[in-house]
């Protein structure tokens, strides 16, 4: 059966790529946001399906990769400390801070703990009275909702010592970001689907109007990514700036309703400083002061530290689609996964990541090349 | 780190105030916090995203989705934490 299915599958892909190449007359740039969608372009090498003139360009969509250096810091700092149980979701653990990163304090008798879900910290909270649990909350919208519920959960049972080291990241900001930017070269956007799921596309249908860029909210499947750009190519070919829905069996107009409300109770929106790219405005969320006694930055009355970024790392222009990681003087140099000097090699989610375990050893194919 | 992986409700209650289900994924039976889906059921198939469902799928769309990130091997990985 799942063979018939995988057939049918690559069928579709492939009558879809044709289309794509029917439809296209001109150039056109096309980004992907999220580090998911990322990983699937490369892995199928779904670029490599594409005619010559549409480039697809790769996203501030990882999570993982734009947590700053001194958040980082931050969580290590608090590992180090003996009475507190850093909890994480397991990519953070190899994400270079300034000088170490969470695995070396891990190594060295820190008592760093993964987890699947943040409620799973919640748990240990409940267990372990006498430790305090910081919960390090990294994500986009779509894990927002989650880690706003560990934290209300926190209080409902009355746990004085969970904390919540909150890094969230919002997708609008950005992408605002590299639209107002005068060396942009994007022309349309593949919106992260599972972003959508939880805040729908209102504020994509306002970007696409201020800007005149076309967006659809795109999946995750080789399938889902191939039709978002047959969608996004029609529609720059007949001129057309809209944000249209590919991914509608989980994305609706106005998202998650519940969702946002919880974030909405737990979350305030703040500032936020994003690796690679720098301070960007209203781009992240904080706990609310009401919150204050979960806050680990407040509790732990954290330093404002700054670190500076390796200067060999481009991951700026890569991360707003001016340059590819292949690009990189350094990239699969001295910048491997095992060693990341930047952000977009920490994840397997991040672009640099991709193309390493992707491109590097299997050359690509010229068609790609010349896109 | 945004992936969601489909799974049917095989069972729901409450446990410290909070709605969980028992999700089956392919075999995999994981508790999922179902609080952020109110209008999901048993029976019912969810996205889930670090332990809470965040959408409801159709049966079709949720097996198809599956089939293709086992292929792709991202399920393991999204459903246990590694062992480092
Ligand atoms: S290859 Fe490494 S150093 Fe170069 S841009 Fe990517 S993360 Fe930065």
């Amino acid at each position: 059966m799942r063979y018939v299915d995988e057939y049918r599958d690559q069928r579709i892909a492939l009558a879809l790529a044709s289309e794509i190449t029917r439809r296209t007359t001109r150039d056109w740039v096309l980004m992907e946001i999220c580090g998911g969608q990322t990983h699937t372009i490369m892995r199928y090498g779904l670029d490599e399906l594409l005619p010559p003139g549409i480039q697809l360009v790769h996203g501030p969509g990882c999570p993982v990769c734009v947590t700053p250096l001194e958040t980082i810091d931050k969580a290590i700092e608090l590992a180090s400390r003996h009475e507190v149980t850093l909890v994480s979701y397991g990519d953070m653990l190899r994400v270079p801070g300034s000088h170490s990163d969470l695995f070396h304090v891990k190594a060295a008798g820190g008592d760093v703990r993964i987890v699947y879900s943040p409620m799973d910290a919640v748990k240990m909270a409940a267990a372990e009275p006498q430790r305090k649990i910081v919960f390090f909350a990294v994500g986009f919208e779509t894990t927002a909702p989650a880690n706003a519920m560990s934290v209300w959960q926190a209080r409902r049972l009355g746990l004085e010592n969970f904390f919540l080291l909150a890094a969230h990241v919002l997708v609008p900001p950005a992408i605002r970001l590299l639209l107002r930017s005068p060396q942009n070269r994007v022309q349309g956007f593949i919106a992260p689907g599972h972003v959508c799921t939880i805040m729908g596309y209102q504020e994509y249908d306002q970007l696409a109007r201020e800007f005149h860029v076309p967006f659809v909210v795109g999946g995750f499947e080789p399938v889902d990514l191939l039709e978002s750009v047959a969608m996004l190519v029609a529609q720059l070919e007949d001129g057309r700036a809209v944000v249209e829905n590919q991914y509608a069996r989980s994305v609706g107009y106005r998202g998650n309703t519940a969702a946002q409300q919880i974030m909405e109770i737990v979350f305030e929106v703040c500032d936020r400083k994003w690796r690679g790219l720098g301070m960007i405005s209203q781009s992240g969320l904080r706990l609310r002061p009401v919150f204050a006694r979960h806050d680990a930055e407040r509790v732990f009355r954290l330093e404002e530290i700054t670190a500076p970024e390796p200067p060999e790392c481009i991951s700026a222009q890569v991360l707003q689609g001016l340059k590819r990681p292949h690009e990189c003087p350094v990239f699969a140099k001295r910048c491997t996964p095992q060693n990341p000097l930047g952000a977009g090699m920490v994840s397997a989610e991040g672009a640099c990541a991709a193309y390493y375990q992707f491109r590097w050893h299997v050359p690509p194919v010229s068609k790609a090349e010349n896109g | 780190m945004c992936l969601a992986i489909p799974g049917k409700i095989l069972e729901t209650n409450v446990a410290d105030g909070v709605r969980v289900g028992r999700v089956e994924f392919g075999g995999i039976v994981r508790q999922a916090c179902l609080d952020l889906v109110p209008q999901a059921k048993t029976g019912d198939y969810v996205l889930v995203h670090v332990g809470f469902a965040i959408s409801c799928v159709d049966r079709q769309e949720a097996e198809r989705t599956y089939e293709a990130l086992k292929a792709m091997g991202v399920l393991e990985q999204e459903l246990e934490p590694p062992e480092i």
